[in-house]
C-alpha cells in the first residue's frame, strides 16, 4: 500500500511540483515588488522578535549574558514552531480547500498533504535561510552539530504530517475540528518553552512542561542554534514514537474514509 | 483497453440525522449503524465493449452523474464492481481547477499535471492545444479576462489533447459557438474511429443517435431500458411525457426499428395510412399531394380530444408537425366506443430518405396535459426523389431561378454611375 502512494505521487510529481510553485507565485502575484515580498515579511520578522526582545525589553536568559542571545533562543524555537503549525494548518483544510478537485477529477488523493508539506516547507527555507544569514553575520554559526538539523527537521514534519493528516481527514466529517484545533494550537503554543526558557518556571509545571512531546524538540533547535550543542536523542523519543503511531493512524483513517470523505465534501 | 465493466454496482450515501450521531457511531464501532443509507444507484449491471460508444440517459436525479464519477474513479461505489481498462479522459466539467489569476498557458501546465503528464510531455503538446484552441495571443493573458467560451475552449484542448482510451463526455460539451461545438464533436468522432470507448450523458437525442451505438436509460438508480438509441429515447421519451404511472409498451416491428406506444389509453389508434390519390402508398414522389389518415376509437367518455401528428428523419430529428388544436378543430364531449376518422393533407415537401409518423393523441394542445396515447413510429414511409431537379436537404423548397448575363464589369460601373 505504501509502494503504491509513493508510485502515484511519483506519477503525479508534476502535479505537486505545479501546484507548490503556483501556490508560492500566486501570494505576490500582481504585486509590485514580486518575489521581495516573500523574503521581507520574515525578515521584518526576525528584526522585531531580535530588536524587540534583546535590545528594547532588555531580555536576558538567565546565565548567559549575550545581547544577541535572546533573539537567537526566541528564533530557533518560534521559526521551527512556525513550520510546524503551518503544516498541520495547512492539512487542516487541504481536503475542504480542494473539495472542488477531490469531486471532480481522479488523482491520487495523498498529493494534497504532500503539497501542503511542501508549500510549508517552501516558506520555512526562505525564513530559515535568513536566520542562517543572521547567524553568519554575528558570528554565531553553531558549526558542526548543524548536521543534526536535518534529522530534528525530519523528525518534525514526521510528526506535523501524521497530525495534519489526521486532524485533516477529520475535519471533513466534523468540522469543529478546525476550530477545535485553532484554539488548543495557542494553548499548546505557551505551552511549550519557545519565548521563555524552562528555568524560570516552578519546578512542578517543569515537570508538566517535559511531558508535551514538542519540548524537547524545540529545546533541542534551541540548544542546537544556541550553544551549538547536538541534541541529546533519548529525549526524544517519546516524538518520534508519538509520530510514528500519529502516522499509523492517521494513514489508517485516511486509507478507511477516503471513499466517504468525497461523499462528504 | 477501452472496455468498462461494472458489476453488481450501488452507491448510497450515508445520512445521519445529525454530526453527533455520525461521532457515537465512529466512537462505537460493533454497534448498531446510526445513519439511513440513502441508494442513489442499485443493481447496475453494464458492459462496456472496447471501441463502442454508449449514450447514458435520464432525468435530473436519476444517477447518471454519480454512475459517471464511479467510473472516473473519483467515487467509490458501496458495493459491487467497476473496472474500466486503459486512460479515461472526463470530459465532465470543463474548466475545472482553472486559475483566473495565470495565463492560459500556465493553466494549461496545471490541467495537464492534473492528468498525471510531466512537463516535458505537456511541452510537447502544447502547440497542438494552442492550435486547437484557436484562441490567438489571449493564451499569455490571465485566464480571468477570458469570456466562458474561451475557456471552454482551452479547457477542451488540454482534455482531449491525448486520444485517451475512455472518453466521457458530459452535457457541459454544449457551451461555446457553434463552430467550436462542431469542431470539438468532429474530434470526439475521430477519437471514435480511432477506437476510442466513448460515453456519452446528454439529453438532446441527436447527439445520442447519431454517434452511439446502443444508449442506456437510467431511472430511479437502476437501468430501465438499453438498446438501439432510437428505440431508448422513444421509450424515454415516453416515460418522461405519459408519466412515470402509465403504461409504455414497445413492440418490434418488420425492419428492426421500435415503436413506442405510452399513455393513459382512454382513446386509442386503430389504424394509420398514407394515401396518394386514395392509395395507401409507403414510397412517396417529393412534392407529391397526400393525406394522412389516421382512425382512432374512445375507450371512455371524454371531454376533449386533439389528435397530432409528427414527422420525424430516421436519426428521430422532428420535420413537421401540427395538431388538430393548433387547426381549430378540437373535438369535445366523445363517448365510449365512438370512432373518429381524421384527415390531414398536405404536399410531401421533405427530401429524399426514410422517415417515421409519430401521433399523439391528448387531451389539450400539449401532449404534457392529459396523454390519451402517445405513439413513435405508428408508420414508416420514404420519400424518393424521381422528378424533380437533384437537390439536397431535408425539404424540397422548390427554388426557381432566373439568369441575366450583365456585361463586363466596367460597364456595370458606367450603368451605375448614370443612374441618378
Amino acid at each position: 500500500m505504501l509502494a503504491r502512494m509513493f508510485q502515484g505521487i511519483w506519477q503525479y510529481r508534476g502535479f505537486v511540483a505545479g501546484s507548490v510553485r503556483r501556490e508560492f507565485e500566486s501570494r505576490y502575484r500582481g504585486s509590485m515588488l514580486g518575489a521581495a515580498w516573500t523574503v521581507l515579511n520574515p525578515l521584518a520578522m526576525i528584526l522585531v522578535y531580535t530588536v524587540i526582545f534583546s535590545e528594547v525589553m532588555r531580555a536576558r536568559l538567565p546565565g548567559v549574558d549575550d545581547r544577541m542571545a535572546f533573539g537567537v533562543f526566541i528564533c530557533s524555537g518560534l521559526l521551527t514552531w512556525g513550520l510546524f503549525s503551518e503544516v498541520v494548518g495547512r492539512s487542516l483544510t487541504m481536503f475542504l480547500d480542494n473539495a472542488n478537485l477531490l469531486k471532480k477529477l481522479n488523482f491520487p488523493r495523498i498529493c494534497l498533504p504532500v503539497v501542503s508539506m511542501l508549500n510549508a516547507l517552501v516558506n520555512f527555507a526562505i525564513i530559515f535561510a535568513l536566520f542562517c544569514g543572521f547567524l553568519a553575520i554575528t558570528g554565531r554559526l553553531p558549526g558542526i552539530a548543524l548536521l543534526a538539523f536535518p534529522v530534528l527537521l525530519l523528525l518534525q514534519l514526521l510528526f506535523a504530517c501524521g497530525l495534519g493528516m489526521l486532524l485533516g481527514v477529520l475535519n471533513v466529517f466534523f468540522r469543529d475540528v478546525g476550530q477545535l484545533f485553532g484554539i488548543l494550537l495557542q494553548f499548546w503554543f505557551w505551552f511549550t518553552p519557545i519565548v521563555y526558557p524552562t528555568s524560570i518556571l516552578p519546578e512542578s509545571i517543569r515537570r508538566l512542561i517535559q511531558l508535551n512531546p514538542m519540548t524537547p524538540l524545540i529545546q533541542s533547535y534551541q540548544n542546537l542554534f544556541l550553544y551549538g550543542r547536538w541534541p541529546v536523542w533519548t529525549d526524544l523519543l517519546p516524538l518520534l514514537l508519538s509520530a510514528l503511531v500519529l502516522c499509523v493512524l492517521a494513514l489508517g483513517l485516511f486509507r478507511s474514509r477516503s471513499g466517504e470523505m468525497v461523499d462528504e465534501l | 483497453m477501452g472496455h468498462i465493466r461494472i458489476q453488481q454496482l450501488g452507491k448510497a450515501y450515508r445520512q445521519y440525522p445529525s454530526r453527533w450521531a455520525r461521532l457515537l457511531e465512529w466512537l462505537s464501532p460493533g454497534a448498531r449503524p446510526r445513519h439511513q443509507q440513502k441508494w442513489v444507484l442499485q443493481d447496475i449491471d453494464l458492459d462496456i465493449a472496447p471501441g463502442e460508444a454508449v449514450g447514458l440517459v435520464g432525468s435530473n436525479g436519476a444517477g447518471k452523474s454519480t454512475l459517471l464519477k464511479i467510473i472516473t474513479g473519483t467515487t467509490l461505489p458501496t458495493h459491487g464492481s467497476c473496472s474500466v481498462g486503459g486512460r479515461v479522459s472526463a470530459l465532465l466539467e470543463l474548466g475545472m481547477g482553472f486559475h483566473p489569476e495565470f495565463t492560459g498557458r500556465q493553466n494549461v501546465f496545471m490541467a495537464a499535471q492534473l492528468q498525471g503528464l510531466q512537463r516535458e510531455e505537456i511541452e510537447e503538446l502544447m502547440p497542438a492545444i494552442e492550435a486547437f484552441a484557436e484562441i490567438g495571443d489571449a493564451i499569455d493573458q490571465p485566464v480571468r479576462t477570458y469570456s466562458s467560451g474561451m475557456q471552454m475552449r482551452l479547457a477542451f484542448s488540454v482534455a482531449t489533447a491525448r486520444r485517451p482510451d475512455v472518453l466521457i463526455v458530459d452535457e457541459a460539451l454544449s457551451v461555446g459557438d457553434a463552430y467550436f461545438q462542431h469542431k470539438s464533436f468532429e474530434r470526439i468522432r475521430s477519437f471514435r474511429r480511432d477506437g476510442t470507448t466513448l460515453l456519452i450523458v446528454s439529453h438532446d437525442r441527436f447527439a445520442i443517435q447519431s454517434i452511439c451505438d446502443r444508449a442506456v436509460l437510467l431511472e430511479f438508480g437502476r437501468v430501465v431500458q438499453q438498446g438501439d438509441p432510437e428505440m431508448v429515447m422513444d421509450y424515454y421519451h415516453a416515460r418522461m411525457t405519459a408519466g412515470l404511472n402509465h403504461r409504455v409498451r414497445q413492440e418490434m416491428l418488420a425492419n428492426g426499428k421500435t415503436r413506442t406506444i405510452s399513455g393513459t389509453g382512454e382513446v386509442e389508434v386503430e389504424s394509420v395510412r398514407l394515401l396518394e390519390q386514395d392509395t395507401s402508398v409507403e414510397i412517396i414522389e417529393v412534392g407529391s399531394e397526400v393525406t394522412l389518415e389516421v382512425v382512432v376509437r374512445a375507450t371512455q367518455d371524454i371531454s376533449q380530444l386533439v389528435l397530432g401528428f409528427m414527422l420525424k428523419d430516421r436519426l428521430g430529428q422532428a420535420m413537421y408537425g401540427i395538431n388538430s388544436y393548433r387547426l381549430k378543430q378540437t373535438l369535445e364531449n366523445i363517448r365510449a366506443g365512438e370512432r373518429i376518422l381524421y384527415r390531414y393533407s398536405f404536399p410531401m415537401r421533405l427530401g429524399p430518405g426514410n422517415y417515421s409518423v409519430s401521433l399523439s393523441l391528448s387531451r389539450r394542445d400539449s401532449h404534457l396535459d392529459g396523454s390519451y396515447e402517445w405513439r413513435d413510429c405508428a408508420m414508416l414511409f420514404q420519400v424518393a426523389n424521381a422528378s424533380h431537379e437533384n437537390f439536397v436537404g431535408y425539404s424540397w423548397l422548390g427554388a426557381e431561378l432566373a439568369v441575366e448575363r450583365l456585361g463586363a464589369a466596367a460597364e456595370v460601373l458606367e450603368l451605375r454611375r448614370s443612374l441618378p
